[in-house]
């Protein structure tokens, strides 16, 4: 087997193992679960050295050959840029929430699920089968959803999971219908193979298509504006998932998808144009959403999805200095937005608090903690020597140098990087410095492990700032060529004094002057609530309310649960159907044009019995007669099946027909009495109903029989059941092998009728019993 | 229900009439018949049993509850689908046979496992539907 499809399945594997060996184990050994992601780091970094030299590691085997899904994974720059994302600060969250949520009840439940995102997110990178990735995308979605809903005894938490599940699932919906659009139109799933027909891409009548979907996927992972009212939702989860899942990695995954297919769309100016608009709302509206926030994780969640905006945005711009901006911002993003939320994971796990009201002058006590803070909040900022001040370097050089509106977009991103300055001096720095608040009693000293995580990735914010060369020779410089053709941008921290400089300048002063002067309270986080009937979250849980209103109405008047009821509703519209079809159709005759045989004694005699058995079942005033009626009625069905040569229809209607009865049986003596059966109205309606259903299926069964048949499918049948799956009784051999699948799906439904019943009758039991 | 001649009658009827049902099954794939109808015949023989004597001797005489025919009949079902898979490297259920006929039973496919899995299966949801019924009532 090869190492490298080993290692996308390693985090899988990993879970089941952690399943088998139980929750009182785990608790003692928590801190070795570490080990897988920082195997997986170990093994990605290993092979850091090859693909920088232009090396690809690829893995490919045919999956279902018939729909195109193989299992094709490829290791290219941008992959490897993602991988070593998930994976390193995977090893510091796993590492992190082994004391964060020490002796948690659930803690192996958490760490199953951290595992299987683990392996969905590295498998969703490293996929050159778009089926496949779109797998791993809901993966990535599943099991947010339950990381999301960790703390399931919330209502809360709940709810915003399932927000969640809903919104990225319908990104997953669009994802799908975009790759086997993608893979009809260029006539290969695998995304490398795509870039071969690059006219599919901008100027096909489907490539608007094409276009939408993508977005809609890309956009709903994200959190772009109009969909990005999930991800503070989300921020119910405990603070690691934060970190790892709504921040650093999962909602990178949109950007992933588009910078993976920036290549293929490169000649398309709409797609370009959409996402510098989408980024560019999207920055300003969670950018400005940040200074209304108390919780320290709000301020951090709307601040991430300023973030993806950005990203997006630099994306839309795309040149190559602007995805060069874009591909550093991950990196910077990801250091110092992980960095500040475990910051804040430790704060609350010291303090029991996230009020930045309430959170202040803890400098003293948890200073290394402090020192983490502040340097990440001095990544956000830009300030040299930090990764930051590289990231917004190369932003405002993206701005000014593209093409289109270059004075605006540059003024737009000055803005919105004054209120990242803002959030991130908030969260790292306020509640360290000023005066303590009264509602806080003594802080402990936290875990080295709390402290030193968000340390390590503060430090490595310095690291990349003091040599931008090694994100140079790590990444943009081989990530860029591939997405824009061209070489990467000479990457420095010193410029000279030039205009990006002074705009670096003002962005900083502004910002501090910002958080000097704008205290975030309660009063102002009310105020933005006056306005919040007009936001994306509230028009979407009323059309959610709105769908399930309707839902409601409908099973109410259909499904009402009276069986009669349904059969009536069944026949009036099939009545009608039928009806219509009869009577705007031309053409349509009494007369039966090919040959059929004269009726014989046989079938008259049995036509006779169906008669006589129908009338007495209509007629009779006991319910027991009734049953024989219909049981009778059933057997002579089963008779006219014998004399057209379905005996294996006939046996099977005789032995059903038989259980009808037993079971009817079996209810019969606990049916209420017959009250509404001689209501002459209500008789009078079925009647009509009845005579009306028989009489327009008679026609359409005439207008079948005038059809010359087509026998394509049951030649074939009848022809290869021998040969090919050596029966000789074509309906068996169509049942078992030709259609088994079908079968299987059968049988599966017949279980859960089974498993229904009984469930359904022994909790109804138990219940009444108590 | 109380009743001599029924009560020995079926259970009489009862080995014959499985025995019937499988007979059903077996000749399924070249003569009318198959795995859904044997398990109707199967299990009206002991809903038969089960009218004469009553429900607990028929629970008594099936020893295990007939739910756990069920994911047995699935379980079989399903592993006669992948047996190519795992066995021969071709897709799922395309039909295994074995080369040489077995006396009396003739050619055994990975197609009659499958029949017998909607057998096991028919029965398992039939007895537990109406078992399940006529205990509540």
């Amino acid at each position: 087997m090869n190492t490298f499809l080993l290692v996308i399945l390693t985090p899988f594997l990993f879970s089941l193992l952690l399943f088998s060996i139980g929750r009182q184990v785990f608790q003692r050994i928590t801190l070795l679960a570490s080990a897988l992601p920082i195997f997986l780091f170990i093994y990605f970094v290993s092979l850091t050295p090859s693909i920088i030299n232009g090396e690809v590691i690829s893995f490919f085997t045919s999956w279902v050959p018939t729909l195109g899904i193989h299992l094709d994974f490829r290791l290219d720059n941008l992959a490897l840029l993602f991988t070593l994302l998930i994976t390193g600060i995977g090893s510091i969250v796993f590492l992190y929430t082994s004391q964060y949520l020490k002796g948690h009840q659930k803690l192996l439940r958490f760490y199953i699920f951290l595992s299987i995102f683990m392996g969905a997110m590295i498998g969703l990178v490293t996929s050159n089968n778009i089926l496949t990735l779109f797998i791993f995308w809901e993966l990535t979605s599943i099991s947010s959803f339950f990381l999301i809903s960790f703390n399931n005894e919330e209502a809360e938490s709940r709810k915003s999971a399932l927000i969640a599940l809903t919104i990225t699932g319908l990104g997953g919906l669009a994802l799908l219908a975009f790759g086997v659009l993608a893979g009809q139109l260029t006539g290969t799933y695998s995304i490398v193979e795509m870039l071969q027909s690059p006219e599919v891409f901008y100027q096909h009548q489907y490539s608007g298509f094409l276009l939408v979907f993508l977005f809609l996927a890309a956009f709903t992972k994200s959190a772009q504006f109009p969909f990005h009212f999930w991800l503070p939702g989300a921020m119910k989860a405990p603070t690691p998932v934060s970190t790892y899942l709504h921040s650093a990695t999962m909602v990178k995954a949109g950007i992933y998808l588009l910078l993976r297919f920036t290549p293929h769309f490169k000649d398309n100016n709409i797609f370009f144009l959409s996402l510098l608009i989408v980024g560019a709302i999207t920055m300003l509206y969670a950018a400005i959403n940040t200074l209304f926030k108390t919780d320290l994780k709000g301020v951090l969640a709307y601040s991430t999805i300023g973030a993806l905006g950005i990203i997006v945005f630099l994306n839309g711009i795309g040149t190559t200095t602007a995805i060069t901006a874009a591909i550093v911002f991950i990196l910077v993003h990801a250091l110092y937005k992980a960095s500040l939320f475990l910051v804040t994971g430790t704060l609350e796990h010291q303090t029991g608090t996230r009020d930045i009201t309430k959170l202040g002058g803890l400098g003293k006590v948890l200073l290394p903690l402090a020192i983490a803070g502040i340097i990440a909040a001095l990544s956000s900022a830009g300030f040299p020597p930090t990764v930051g001040f590289l990231g917004k370097d190369l932003i405002y050089e993206a701005t000014l140098s593209g093409s289109i509106q270059p004075a605006l977009l540059t003024s737009l991103a000055v803005i919105t990087n004054i209120f990242m300055v803002f959030a991130g001096l908030i969260v790292g720095l306020k509640p360290f410095t000023g005066k303590k608040h009264t509602s806080i009693g003594e802080v402990k000293k936290p875990h080295i492990l709390l402290w030193a995580m968000p340390l390590t990735l503060a430090l490595l914010s310095i690291f990349f700032g003091i040599f931008p060369q090694t994100v140079e020779k790590l990444f943009t410089h081989h990530i860029v060529p591939a997405l824009t053709q061209n070489p990467s941008p000479h990457l420095a921290l010193w410029h000279g004094f030039n205009l990006i400089l002074l705009l670096s300048a003002i962005t900083l002063v502004s910002g501090l002057i910002l958080y000097l002067i704008w205290k975030p309270s309660q009063a102002k986080e009310k105020l933005i609530s006056y306005i919040e009937f007009l936001s994306p979250k509230s028009i979407f849980i009323k059309l959610g309310k709105g769908f399930l209103s309707i839902s409601y109405f409908l099973t109410r008047t259909v499904q009402n649960g009276y069986l009669r009821k349904y059969i009536l509703v069944i026949l009036i519209i099939l009545t009608i159907v039928l009806g219509a079809h009869i009577i705007f159709s031309q053409g349509v005759s009494l007369s039966i044009i090919n040959d059929i045989d004269p009726l014989n004694w046989k079938e008259i005699s049995v036509l006779i019995m169906m008669l006589v058995s129908i009338l007495f079942t209509v007629l009779t005033k006991s319910r027991l007669s009734a049953i024989v009626g219909m049981g009778f009625l059933g057997y002579t069905i089963c008779l006219i099946f014998l004399f057209y040569g379905a005996p294996d229809l006939a046996m099977t209607q005789f032995s059903i027909d038989t259980l009808t009865v037993v079971l009817f049986m079996l209810v019969l003596f606990h049916l209420p009495r017959y009250l509404d059966f001689s209501i002459p109205k209500r008789r009078f309606r079925d009647a009509v109903l009845a005579t009306s259903f028989g009489t327009f299926l008679a026609f359409t069964i005439i207008e079948i029989i005038n059809e010359t048949p087509e026998k394509i499918t049951s030649q074939f049948y009848a022809d290869n059941a021998y040969l090919l799956a050596k029966g000789k009784n074509v309906v068996n051999v169509i049942l078992v092998d030709f259609r088994g699948f079908d079968t299987m799906i059968e049988i599966a439904v017949i279980a859960i009728a089974g498993i229904g019943v009984f469930a359904l009758l022994k909790l109804y039991l138990k219940k009444h019993q108590k | 229900m109380k009743s001599i001649v029924l009560n020995t009658i079926s259970k009489l009827l009862l080995p014959l009439l499985i025995l019937f049902s499988v007979f059903v099954l077996m000749r399924g794939h070249n003569l009318p018949g198959g795995g859904f109808v044997g398990g109707l015949v199967a299990s009206i023989a002991f809903i038969l049993h089960a009218f004469a004597n009553g429900l607990i001797e028929t629970r008594k005489l099936l020893r295990i509850h007939p739910g756990f025919l069920i994911p047995t009949g699935l379980l079989i079902a399903t592993l006669s689908a992948l047996a190519p898979v795992i066995l021969t490297g071709d897709p799922m259920m395309t039909g295994l046979w074995l080369e040489q006929d077995i006396p009396i039973l003739g050619k055994i496919g990975s197609s009659l496992f499958f029949d017998a899995g909607v057998y096991l299966v028919v029965i398992g949801a039939c007895l537990t539907i109406i078992f399940t019924i006529s205990e509540s009532l």
